[in-house]
C-alpha cells in the first residue's frame, strides 16, 4: 500500500469537506474492495475518508413497508435486524451470504452499492426492489443509479447517504458462488408487489452490470411459480464469460437461481 | 504401548506454540541492522531484457542499494542447477538450459527475478522496485507443454531445441506392444493431471546475514531440507563454502514440496548482505508466492491397457508429456520419471508395461514436487484407465481390480520397484464395507427421486516413500544420498536430545520422535527435546520430504537409540555388578532381570557423565549417532470410495460420502496420522474439483494468481472422512513404517473422477470438474 491519510468523518458535510480539500481523496465505507486493491497498489488515493462513524448514516428503520437502510449499516447489521426481517427477509438473506463473518461487520451497503461490483450481492437487491439511492445531494431510482461495471450516476463528491424501499409482497435471493473468491458467479434477486408486479434482477452475470430480465418477470406476473421460468432461454450473449465459467453457463444459472429464488419466495 | 510410546495418540507437543501465536518463523526474526530486500520481476512471460536503469530508483528514499543479474555474474554466483541427471533414450544426457538467479539477459516467465532492492523499509524497498526502469523486448511465449513440442513454437534454451529436455523411456517397448496386438481388448484414454499451486500457509521467506568480520553467512529460510540447501549453495552456487554458512530453517508453516528447492531468494539475499553490508530479509507475498512458488503435476498422458480374455491386465503403454516450466528446479527431472513411471504397476500384477516421457520447457514458473510428486499423477493415470476398462469391459470396477491384484510378496514389478509387503484385497474389503457398496444402488436410486444423479468410485492405490537406497538412487542418476541421520544425546541428569536432519514443517515431529524414545527407555516425552533444522546445532541430514521422516529420519534415532542403550547396559552392568546382558532397560529404570536391583535411568546418565566409577576402558558421556541408509523405498498402499451427488440443474457436486483404507504399516500416533490423511485428502480432493493453475495461452499471464481465481478447498467444500488402517509392518526398517504423508493425496483424486464419470454418465471429464465442466460434461452425454 502507498502511504494515505486517514480521516474519520463526524458528519455528511464533514465528510465532503474532507473529502473536497483532498488531492485524491476517497471515501471509505468498510473498505473491504478499496484496501484491498490499496494493498495491491492498484489504487492510490491520497486521502481516505471514512464515513462508518457518521450517526446519520447508520441504522435501520421500518415504517409499515416503508423502509430505510442507513448508507454505512454494516451487513451484519442487515443481516440480523428484526424489523427488517419481519417486512423483507429476502434482503437479510442476502446480507447474511455475503462474504465471511469479517467482511460482514466491516462491509456497508453504502459502499457495496457505490462501489458497483458485477459481482456484488446488493445491486440485484436495489434493482428488484425498486429501491432508491439516497445521497447527499438527490435521489436517485436504483435503474438510473447503477451505469455500467463499476460504474455508478454518482457525482463527485456526492455521497450514498441512505437506501429506501418499500418492502414487497415476496422476494428472495438465490446466489451461485464462485468456488474460488464465493462472490457471486450468478446471483438473481426476485420480487413481487401485491399490484402483482414482478422484478427479476441478475448480478454477476452481465456483461454490464447488474440487470432485469424482462422475460422471466412476464412470465412470473402472469404465474408465480418456478414451472412458470421453464420455457424460459436466458440470451448468453449480453453475459460474462471468465475462468471459471463461459456465458452459456452463467445463461443457465440465471434461470436455475430465478427458479431457486422463486421456490424460496413462495 | 506406554500412554505416551507407540501407537499412543499424544496431543502434539508443538501446538501449544503454534495455536498461541508463539510460533518462531523466518518473518518472525529479527536482528541488529536488519533491511528489507523486493524483488524486481518480470511482467512479461518471455522478453529479452536490453537495458536496465537504476538511476531514478537508487535515489528514492530508504534506498540502501539496488543489484541486478550482471554483478552476480561477476561475482560468481553460480547457476541454479537440477540435481537430478536423467539421460534421453537415445543415450545423451538431459538439455539443462541456464537459470540465473537474477536474470540479465532474457526473462522466462512471469515473475522472474530480475534486480534485488534493499531498502530501510518493504515500503520504501517496493517503492524504489517500481522505479527501476527494465527496457524489454517482449518475446513471444508458450505455456502449455504440448503445444511447445510443437514445431514454430517460441524456443525457450539454446540447450534445449523444440524445448524438449529429454525423451526417456523405462521397461520393455516390444513386449508390451506385443501384449497390445494379442490383447482381447484395449482400455484408451488421454488423461490430463492439472498443473496446481502448493499454497503452504506461510509463505516463503528468507534472512540472509554476512558477518564480514568471521566472513560468514547465516541463511534464515523457509526450508524443508537446510542441509541439503547448505550443500547447494555451497557446492553449486558458490555462496561460500560449508563451514562458512549456516543454514537454519525455523519453525515452518507447510511445505508440501514446494520448500524443498533452493530459490533464487536466498541465494541473492546473502549475496545482497554481503554487497551492501546489511542484514537482507525477505518475505513472500500471496500473489508473490503463486507467481514464483515451483507448481506440482501438469502432465498430459495418453494410455493403453490391453487385457487378457479373462479380463487380466497383459500390458500397459503410457506416454506422457511433462511441462518442468522455464527452468529445472532441484528435483523436477525425477518427478515424471522415477517417482512416477516406476509406479505404474499400481496394485497389479502387470507383466509387460512401457513408459515414454517427455519434459517440456514452457513459460511458466518451475514445476517440481508437490505433496506425492509423481506417484498422484502414476494413481491418477492407473485408476481412471482401470474404472474405464470396468466400464467398457461390463465388469464390477473391484472384480476387475480384484482379479489383477499383486497377491504375493515380494513382488518384482516390470518397473525396478520391489514390493516388500502388502494385502491389498484387506484394504479393499475394509474400504467397501465401510463405504456400504453394496447399498449404493439403492441411494442412487432414492438421490433420483429428487432429481440428484449420484455416483460412486473407488481408487487402488499404491505408493513409494523413503526413497532409497542411496547406491540405487545415485546410480539412477540422483545427485545426493537419500539416508537419514539422528544423534541421542542423553544429559547428565537423564533428559534426552535428539538431533535429527529430518525437518518438522507441520509433521508433529516433536511429539513422534519424542514418543519413540520414550517408548524404548520408559521417559516421559516431556524430558526428550527434538532438535532440527539448524546446520550448526544437527549433523548433516536429508530433510522432510516423500513421506520419509518416520521410515527413515526414526530408523536413525532407533540406530542411536541401540547405541545408548548398549553403552547405558554396560554401565549400569558395572555399576551393579551384573551381567550385561541380564540388563532391561524399562519404565525408567535400568535392572537387572529377575532380581529387584535397578537404577533409575538419569543415575546411570548421571554416572556416564561423573565417570567416578566406570568400567574400564569406557569414555566418559552418553550420546551415540548415527546414520541410516534403508535398503528398500517402504510401499504403503490402499482403498478409497467417494459417492458423490451431482445437481444436474448447475452441475454442482456433493461429496456424500469419503472413504480412506490405509495400509501404513506400523503407526506411531494415530492422531498424527489421521491429520495427515486428512489434510492429503482435502488436497487431493481440491485437485480434483477445484485448483487449478491457469496460464493465459497467449501472453503466459497467471490468471489465478491470487484466492480470487485460485480455488483452494476449504471446510464446507469437504465431508468428513471415514478412515480405517490396515497393517501390514513394513520389513525393511526396524519400525515396520511405511510413511502417511502423502497417500491422501495421492489416493483421493481418481476416487472422485471416478464417482463423478459414474454419476453423469459421461467418462469425458478433466480435473478439477468443476461445476461449469460437470454441467458441460452431463449436457453432452444426454
Amino acid at each position: 500500500m502507498y502511504a494515505t491519510n486517514y480521516h474519520r468523518a463526524s458528519s455528511v458535510q464533514d465528510a465532503v469537506k474532507l473529502k473536497s480539500g483532498a488531492d485524491e481523496g476517497k471515501y471509505l465505507s468498510g473498505g473491504m474492495t478499496l484496501i484491498a486493491t490499496m494493498k495491491q497498489r492498484l489504487a492510490s488515493p491520497s486521502d481516505l475518508v471514512d464515513l462508518r462513524h457518521i450517526p446519520d448514516l447508520k441504522g435501520i428503520s421500518v415504517n409499515g413497508k416503508s423502509v430505510r437502510i442507513g448508507a454505512a449499516t454494516t451487513h451484519f447489521d442487515v443481516a440480523s435486524s428484526a424489523d427488517l426481517k419481519a417486512v423483507c427477509p429476502a434482503i437479510c438473506d442476502l446480507a447474511h451470504h455475503i462474504g465471511d463473518p469479517h467482511v460482514r461487520h466491516m462491509g456497508t451497503i453504502g459502499g457495496s452499492v457505490a462501489n458497483n461490483d458485477p459481482a456484488a450481492d446488493y445491486p440485484s437487491a436495489l434493482l428488484a426492489l425498486d429501491a432508491i439511492v439516497v445521497t447527499n445531494a438527490r435521489e436517485i431510482k436504483a435503474a438510473d443509479f447503477f451505469t455500467g461495471l463499476f460504474e455508478t450516476a454518482l457525482e463527485d463528491g456526492e455521497m450514498i447517504v441512505a437506501i429506501t424501499f418499500d418492502a414487497p409482497a415476496k422476494a428472495a435471493y438465490a446466489k451461485f458462488r464462485n468456488p474460488a473468491s464465493r462472490y457471486a458467479m450468478t446471483g438473481v434477486f426476485v420480487a413481487r408487489r401485491d399490484n402483482g408486479d414482478v422484478r427479476v434482477a441478475v448480478t454477476g452475470a452481465g456483461a454490464d452490470g447488474v440487470f432485469r430480465h424482462s422475460g422471466m418477470e412476464a412470465a412470473l406476473a402472469a404465474n408465480w411459480s418456478p414451472d412458470a421460468l421453464a420455457a424460459i432461454t436466458v440470451d448468453p450473449s449480453d453475459l460474462m464469460a471468465d475462468i471459471h465459467a463461459s456465458s452459456e453457463y452463467r445463461a443457465n444459472l440465471v434461470k436455475v437461481m430465478a427458479k431457486r429464488a422463486v421456490a424460496a419466495a413462495s | 504401548m506406554g500412554v505416551e510410546g507407540i501407537g499412543a495418540s499424544v496431543a502434539r507437543k508443538e501446538d501449544k506454540r503454534f495455536l498461541t501465536g508463539k510460533g518462531r518463523y523466518t518473518d518472525d526474526m529479527s536482528v541488529p541492522g536488519m533491511k528489507y530486500a523486493f524483488f524486481v520481476r518480470s511482467p512479461y512471460a518471455h522478453a529479452r531484457i536490453k537495458n536496465i536503469d537504476m538511476s531514478a530508483a537508487k535515489d528514492m528514499p530508504g534506498v540502501i542499494g539496488i543489484l541486478e543479474g550482471k554483478q552476480l555474474q561477476v561475482d560468481a554466483i553460480g547457476n541454479i542447477i537440477c540435481g537430478w541427471m536423467i539421460h534421453s533414450k537415445d543415450g545423451s544426457p538431459m538439455n539443462m538450459g541456464v537459470w540465473r538467479p537474477l536474470a540479465h539477459e532474457t526473462v522466462r516467465y512471469v515473475g522472474d527475478a530480475v534486480a534485488i532492492v534493499v531498502a530501510e523499509s518493504l515500503g520504501e524497498a517496493r517503492d524504489a522496485a517500481e522505479a527501476v526502469v527494465v527496457d524489454y523486448e517482449v518475446l513471444p511465449a508458450v505455456t502449455e507443454a504440448v503445444k511447445a513440442l510443437e514445431p514454430g513454437q517460441p524456443q525457450l534454451h539454446p540447450e534445449a531445441p523444440n524445448n524438449l529436455i529429454f525423451d526417456w523411456q523405462i521397461g520393455d517397448g516390444a513386449a508390451t506392444e506385443k501384449a497390445i496386438a494379442e490383447a482381447a481388448h484395449v482400455t484408451e484414454i488421454t488423461l490430463r493431471n492439472n498443473r496446481l499451486a502448493p499454497n503452504p500457509m506461510e509463505p516463503r521467506a528468507t534472512l540472509g546475514i554476512y558477518d564480514s568480520a568471521e566472513d560468514h553467512y547465516t541463511c534464515y529460510t523457509t526450508s524443508q531440507n537446510p542441509h541439503v540447501a547448505r550443500l547447494v549453495m555451497s557446492a553449486f552456487y558458490n555462496v561460500a563454502p560449508e563451514n562458512k554458512l549456516r543454514v537454519i530453517a525455523p519453525d515452518v508453516g507447510g511445505g508440501f514440496g514446494s520448500k524443498i528447492y533452493i530459490y533464487p531468494e536466498e541465494i541473492v539475499c546473502l549475496w545482497a548482505s554481503k554487497k551492501t553490508g546489511v542484514p537482507v530479509k525477505w518475505t513472500c507475498d500471496r500473489t508473490e508466492a503463486f507467481l514464483t512458488d515451483a507448481h506440482g503435476r501438469d502432465h498430459v498422458s495418453t494410455v493403453k491397457m490391453a487385457f487378457d480374455k479373462d479380463n487380466r491386465i497383459i500390458g500397459l503403454k503410457v506416454d506422457t508429456i511433462a511441462n518442468l516450466g522455464a527452468y529445472m528446479s532441484l528435483f523436477s527431472s525425477a518427478v515424471p520419471t522415477y517417482l512416477y513411471a516406476t509406479l505404474l504397476s499400481g496394485q497389479y500384477a502387470i507383466p509387460a508395461i512401457h513408459a515414454n516421457v517427455r519434459t517440456v520447457y514452457t513459460n511458466t514458473v518451475p514445476v517440481d514436487a508437490y505433496r506425492g510428486a509423481g506417484r498422484p499423477e502414476a494413481t491418477y493415470l492407473l485408476e481412471r484407465t482401470m474404472e474405464t476398462a470396468a466400464r467398457e469391459l461390463g465388469v464390477s470396477p473391484a472384480e476387475l481390480r480384484r482379479q489383477n491384484f499383486v497377491r504375493t510378496f515380494p513382488y518384482q514389478t516390470p518397473l525396478i520397484m520391489n514390493y516388500d509387503a502388502g494385502d491389498y484385497e484387506a484394504s479393499l474389503e475394509a474400504a467397501m464395507a465401510s463405504a456400504d457398496w453394496n447399498g449404493f444402488a439403492a441411494r442412487k436410486a432414492e438421490a433420483a427421486r429428487h432429481g440428484k444423479k449420484r455416483g460412486i468410485g473407488m481408487s487402488c492405490y499404491i505408493e513409494a516413500c523413503g526413497i532409497a537406497p542411496s547406491a540405487a538412487v545415485g546410480s539412477l542418476g540422483a545427485g545426493v544420498g537419500l539416508w537419514e541421520s539422528a544423534e541421542v544425546r542423553v544429559n547428565a541428569v537423564g533428559t534426552i536430545e535428539v538431533m535429527t536432519g529430518s525437518h518438522s514443517h507441520g509433521q508433529g515431529h516433536e511429539t513422534t520422535f519424542a514418543q519413540l524414545v520414550a517408548d524404548r527407555l520408559g521417559v516421559p516425552i516431556d524430558s526428550v527435546n527434538i532438535v532440527h533444522g539448524d546446520t550448526d546445532k544437527v549433523q548433516m541430514g536429508m530433510g522432510t520430504y516423500g513421506s520419509r521422516s518416520g521410515a527413515v529420519g526414526m530408523s536413525a534415532v532407533v540406530k542411536a537409540l541401540d547405541k545408548v542403550e548398549a553403552k547405558a547396559k554396560k554401565i549400569a552392568a558395572h555399576l551393579m555388578e551384573a551381567d550385561e546382558s541380564d540388563i532391561v532397560i524399562e519404565n525408567g529404570e535400568v535392572k537387572v532381570a529377575g532380581t529387584d536391583k535397578t537404577l533409575p535411568w538419569f543415575q546411570v546418565a548421571l554416572a556416564a557423565y561423573t565417570a567416578h566409577n566406570l568400567p574400564a576402558g569406557m569414555e566418559p558421556g552418553l550420546k551415540e549417532g548415527a546414520f541410516y541408509d534403508p535398503s528398500n523405498f517402504t510401499f504403503p498402499a490402499g482403498c478409497y470410495i467417494c459417492e458423490v451427488e451431482v445437481d444436474p440443474e448447475t452441475g454442482v457436486t456433493d461429496i456424500i460420502q469419503f472413504v480412506a483404507a490405509d495400509d501404513f504399516g506400523n503407526i506411531i500416533n494415530p492422531m498424527i496420522v489421521e491429520g495427515q490423511v486428512h489434510g492429503g485428502i482435502a488436497q487431493g480432493i481440491g485437485q480434483a474439483l477445484l485448483e487449478n493453475v491457469h496460464y493465459d495461452p497467449q501472453n503466459g499471464q497467471l490468471i489465478t494468481a491470487s484466492y480470487m481465481d485460485y480455488a483452494m478447498p476449504r471446510a464446507d467444500d469437504l465431508p468428513s472422512f471415514k478412515l480405517s488402517h490396515q497393517n501390514t509392518p513394513c520389513p525393511s526398517n526396524p519400525l515396520g513404517i511405511k510413511g502417511c504423508g502423502e497417500a491422501g493425496a495421492i489416493g483421493s483424486p481418481p476416487a472422485l473422477m471416478n464417482a463423478i464419470t459414474d454419476a453423469i454418465g459421461n467418462n469425458n471429464l478433466t480435473m478439477p470438474a468443476t461445476p461449469q465442466k460437470v454441467w458441460a460434461a452431463l449436457n453432452a452425454a444426454n
